[in-house]
């Protein structure tokens, strides 16, 4: 129960964290590393909550949310960084 | 088909009449002339029969009405009553005339398909806004022909054009927006708001009373910006800047008729004259009406643009009706609903002999006009009907409102309203006198500001000549057969006495 | 359970646009084809969708036989048919136009996977029965509508989308960690199952209470809620035009309707007075912030994407009333004036912007004092712009005049006068900023000899305006029997 209760509230930390980081700075990849962190904030909470003592299996519920969330995160990161990287060109060229 | 049938869906077969024709005269191309005239006079002539047919269904007493759902609690209610009758063929047989006025007018300028498909619309908002049976269904064509009428007044696209739309568009949707919030809170208060004789509020208690004086102001504060009441008739002359077909149309049946049957409509088939009355809504709604009468008079006896002059002169006229509806008794409700009928007549001929000077002439101002009278005889002598009929001369349409008016006040005891008329002749014969003077006694100028030939063996083109003259004989036919059945005062009668229970 | 006849257009609905975009990809050159056959077959699927609830009321479908908690749960009761109906009809209408916008071979190769991936994900989030696929759902929204606006491919409109992007994402993120604290508490995500847990375990109230807030405002980031608008104007306004269309009535409007799904449906139990009027004074906010802006703009789709965030607005100031109104026909006309302006925005704003776009194409930009001309070269535009304006205004007869009709009616009811004066005074900012740009139209210039002139282009702005005005307006009945509500007269 402890472990879990730290393991969530070290989610729920890292998800106050990155959104201020996501506020407070200006950079386009802090911005987007922010927003990772964030997402690994809400992550460990569900991780957390999946957890059902040391003898039952965790629930799979949380997990395949997770799962599902890490492929949304990483192909919206691709995204941001692609856009990024165009911003940079056009301004290179200009 | 039978005649239950006939009579639900004649009503909104006379609002399309006019709206169907609209839409594909939009689509007509630019240089299509005879499709697009075939349009107006057919949607024209058609509404024209269709009246006819409403008018006999109502005086049999038959029910007239079409009912359409547009959402739960909220329906579309077109129903004809001897009030509607009156607006109703007013705007009809106006519409046809206008029409061919401005084929006439417009021959050769641009963007005729829009100002005719717009010029349509705005004659479906006024039928529907006659046909009305409740609150909303008002309401809803209030604010259509708002929208149908800025395209008209804008039409010339020269700034000032922009401009006078702009104020006129200002004032007209801050009025409707007052007049929907006293829709929307009478609603609130007591349900569907249908127009019935004699009012649908008497029953109410005392303690709503405030309410209703609150919402009596809302309402009035909307209509009376069509109505052009002062202070919120700043935006007609600023019209003005419109075409001639426009000016006659907005100045002497849509925007401001409308605005002065909503006047009626609300005191008659809302409130009820005595609730009015009563809640001493009707003594502040005359003190209104007498004010605007003599301020449009002494304002347009300062005007040397002919159209200025005239637009003053109406937003004193029409206010005769918000006198006649703010009287109690059914005498002076009879002068203000058949004037509702004259001023139209008289002023739309005023307003098409003023596009013909300006067309033919290019005289645009009164100091223009002298001896317009022997270069343009016909126009001028309607004209001078018009004119003299303003004034209140007999056997001119004029005379019979202002008599029934004045009557009205006696009987009722308000003597002042005696006053109020003999100020208000005095100054129409002020600004009108003068300029029949010049017109036929003054020599002419060796050259017209602008003068064209039409090529016709008149004085100018026929499609602008006899409108005019059509509309002068109507004057003087509405004058001189006042007790003749189916005239405009027999309908006044019977409005009066349908409304007071005689 | 209902006949699988009746079920299947819930799955076509998603799987037809999926499958499309899969195509569109696979045959780059044949993408237009593609996407208007894909476009005509969803939009059909759509219609039977419709078709289905009108008789049958609510569908429901588990796919793959699991059990609620896992499977993919789709479900569709009024609400949701109705949003699912007005956006695929506005889509069908944006694809026409969008088969003729765009000229050069590579964004035609981008725009139609990315455009057939966005209606996917809109038709799931209006139909997903459960928290975590409308997540998933809510994601691919967003992600596909920033990649969509950035098509656009100069610096402002992919700086603008860039920031729309990470704002979506921080709001969607916002939204997983409310939905894990409803796990946490509840053990399920199921929208039905949830709302009776909610609804039976009072003691929860602390993490139920918090797991909404968490999940409205990050809702409220997507609808761009004031204060949290900021980022919409420059993406709308940047984005091509039929793209533009599609962010501003629909995108915007899906996270409308997650809010008031939840609002209505999950924590029913939770949501008080106190929420709503906070709510409602953010969208009082955004109707006047966002109108006064729209009135200063000086490029007519920056208007239009003020616009946007002031017609929001308006969708808040109903929850307040719904708080203070019984169960009953007044409730009833108040959800259905409240959808009824949330669809007639979607078509009279996908017409706008349409209008915008060809207006944008003709004159070479879209600054409005300069517009004159243009607007009269283009009668059929110029009048969907002016149909399209009119029921941004409110003005009779469209769907957003009976919807503020029965607002003001129940705000007058319930004793909230001060929401008439908010919505008096939109109204009046509304007109100004519509006949600002309509009263270029009326100038000297030459009189054009046709009413349309490029039909593939005008034609569905003009058709879209047209339904906001005289389908919505003259006859919305038929909206009250799709919700399922009575609404006689109140």
């Amino acid at each position: 129960m402890t472990a879990q209760l730290l393991y969530g509230g070290a989610g729920l930390m890292l998800f106050v964290l990155g959104i201020w980081s996501f506020l407070v700075h200006e950079p386009l990849l802090r911005k987007v590393i922010a927003l990772n962190i964030t997402g690994a904030g809400v992550f460990h909470v569900l991780i957390a909550v999946a957890y059902r003592g040391d003898a039952a299996p965790p629930d799979p519920v949380p997990h395949a949310l997770v799962l599902t969330g890490i492929v949304v995160a990483v192909s919206a990161t691709a995204l941001a960084l692609i856009l990024g990287a165009r911003l940079q060109d056009s301004d290179d060229d200009a | 088909m039978s005649w239950d049938a006939i009579d639900s869906l004649l009503p909104v077969a006379i609002v399309l009449s006019s709206l169907l024709p609209g839409v594909f005269i939009f689509l007509v191309d630019e240089e299509n002339h005879l499709l697009r005239t075939v349009l107006n006079l057919l949607g024209a002539v058609l509404k024209l029969a269709l009246v006819g047919l409403l008018i006999w269904g109502v005086w049999l007493g038959q029910p007239i009405e079409t009912r359409i759902d547009i959402a739960p609690g909220l329906t579309l209610v077109l129903s004809a009553d001897a009030l509607s009758v009156l607006f109703v063929t007013l705007s009809s047989v106006l519409w046809l005339i206008t029409t061919v006025y401005a084929i006439g007018y417009l021959e050769h300028s641009p963007n005729r398909s829009r100002f005719f498909g717009f010029f349509s619309l705005c004659v479906s908002a006024t039928v529907g806004i006659a046909l009305a049976g409740n609150l909303i269904t008002f309401v809803i064509f209030y604010e259509l022909l708002t929208l149908a009428t800025y395209p008209l007044v804008a039409h010339r696209g020269t700034p000032e054009a922009t401009r006078g739309a702009n104020i006129y568009l200002a004032y007209t949707l801050s009025g409707g927006l007052l007049l929907l919030v006293g829709a929307v809170w009478l609603r609130t208060l007591i349900g569907p708001v249908d127009f019935t004789v004699g009012g649908v509020l008497s029953g109410l208690p005392a303690s709503m009373h405030g309410q209703l004086v609150a919402i009596f102001a809302l309402l009035l504060a909307g209509l009376g910006v069509k109505a052009a009441l002062v202070p919120l008739h700043g935006w007609l002359p600023q019209s003005m800047v419109a075409p001639a077909p426009v000016s006659s149309l907005l100045h002497a049946v849509a925007v401001v008729k409308a605005g002065a049957f909503g006047i009626v409509r609300v005191v008659y088939d809302v409130y009820g004259v005595e609730l009015a009355y009563q809640l001493g809504l009707l003594g502040a709604l005359g003190l209104l009406a007498s004010f605007t009468i003599v301020y449009g008079s002494v304002m347009a006896l300062a005007q040397d643009g002919l159209k200025a002059r005239l637009a003053y002169s109406t937003v004193s006229q029409v206010s005769y009706i918000a006198l006649g509806a703010s009287l109690l008794g059914p005498v002076a409700t009879i002068g203000g609903m058949v004037h509702l009928v004259h001023q139209g007549i008289m002023k739309i001929t005023l307003f098409f002999c003023a596009g013909n000077y300006a067309e033919t002439l290019g005289v645009h101002k009164v100091s223009q006009m002298d001896g317009v009278g022997r270069r343009m005889p016909l126009t001028t002598l309607a004209f001078t009907v018009g004119a003299l009929g303003m004034i209140g001369i007999p056997p001119i349409a004029g005379f019979v409102s202002k008599w029934y008016l004045g009557l009205g006040g006696v009987t009722s005891g308000q003597y002042w309203v005696l006053l109020v008329l003999a100020a208000s002749t005095l100054l129409n014969a002020g600004y009108f006198l003068p300029i029949l003077y010049r017109a036929w006694f003054r020599p002419a100028p060796a050259e017209w500001p602008k003068e064209h030939h039409f090529g016709t063996r008149f004085e100018t083109m026929g499609a602008l000549l006899w409108p005019p003259v059509v509309t002068a004989v109507l004057c003087l036919l509405a004058g001189l057969l006042a007790s003749a059945p189916f005239s405009p005062l027999e309908w006044a009668q019977l409005i009066a006495e349908r409304e007071y229970g005689l | 359970m209902p006949e699988p006849a009746m079920t299947a257009p819930l799955v076509l609905c998603i799987v037809l646009p999926l499958l499309g975009a899969l195509f569109a990809t696979a045959l780059p050159g044949r993408a237009v084809a593609v996407g208007i056959v894909t476009a005509l077959v969803t939009a059909a699927a759509a219609v039977a969708l419709t078709l289905a609830v009108w008789e049958q009321g609510t569908l429901h479908l588990v796919l793959g036989g699991w059990e609620p908690a896992l499977a993919i749960a789709l479900r569709a009761d009024g609400i949701a048919t109705a949003l699912v109906l007005m956006a695929n009809l506005v889509a069908l209408g944006i694809s026409v136009y969008a088969s003729g916008y765009f000229q050069d071979a590579i964004r035609i190769r981008s725009f139609w996977p990315l455009w057939l991936l966005l209606w996917a994900a809109l038709n799931g989030l209006f139909l997903a029965g459960d928290l975590f696929n409308l997540y998933v759902m809510l994601e691919l929204l967003g992600i596909s509508a920033a990649a969509l606006g950035a098509l656009t491919g100069n610096r402002e409109a992919i700086a603008a989308n860039l920031r729309y992007l990470l704002v979506g994402l921080l709001g969607s993120i916002t939204y997983l960690l409310g939905v894990a604290f409803l796990y946490t508490a509840h053990g399920s995500l199921d929208i039905g199952i949830l709302a009776a847990a909610i609804a039976a375990n009072e003691q929860l109230f602390a993490v139920d209470a918090a797991a909404m807030t968490l999940m409205i405002s990050g809702l409220a980031l997507k609808a761009a809620l004031f204060p949290l608008h900021f980022w919409l104007p420059p993406a709308h306004a940047n984005a091509p035009a039929p793209v533009s269309a599609a962010l501003s009535a629909l995108v915007v409007k899906a996270a409308f309707y997650l809010i008031l799904r939840l609002w209505l449906d999950v924590f029913a139990p939770v949501t008080g007075m106190a929420a709503a009027m906070l709510l409602a004074l953010l969208g009082s906010a955004a109707v006047l912030w966002g109108s006064w802006r729209a009135l200063r703009a000086a490029r007519l789709k920056l208007l239009a994407a003020y616009s946007t965030v002031a017609q929001i607005g308006y969708l808040f100031l109903f929850l307040p009333l719904l708080v203070a109104t019984p169960e009953g026909p007044a409730r009833d006309n108040l959800l259905a004036a409240l959808l009824l302006m949330a669809v007639t925005h979607g078509f009279a704003k996908a017409g706008f912007f349409l209008a915008a776009g060809l207006v944008q194409t003709n004159a070479g930009h879209d600054r409005i004092d300069e517009l004159g001309g243009t607007a009269q070269r283009l009668p059929a535009t110029t009048f969907a712009i002016a149909l399209a304006g009119s029921a941004l205004i409110g003005l009779p007869p469209s769907g957003s005049f009976i919807g503020k009709w029965l607002l003001m009616q129940q705000a007058i009811a319930t004793g909230q006068w001060w929401w008439v004066v908010v919505i008096l005074a939109g109204t009046a900012l509304a007109a100004a900023y519509v006949f600002r740009v309509l009263s270029r139209a009326f100038g000297l210039e030459p009189t054009p000899l046709r009413f349309i002139t490029d039909p593939r282009a005008e034609v569905p702005a003009l058709v879209l305006a047209l339904v906001s005005v005289a389908v919505l307006g003259l006859a919305s009945g038929p909206l009250w029997t799709l919700l399922g509500l009575s609404g006689a007269d109140a």
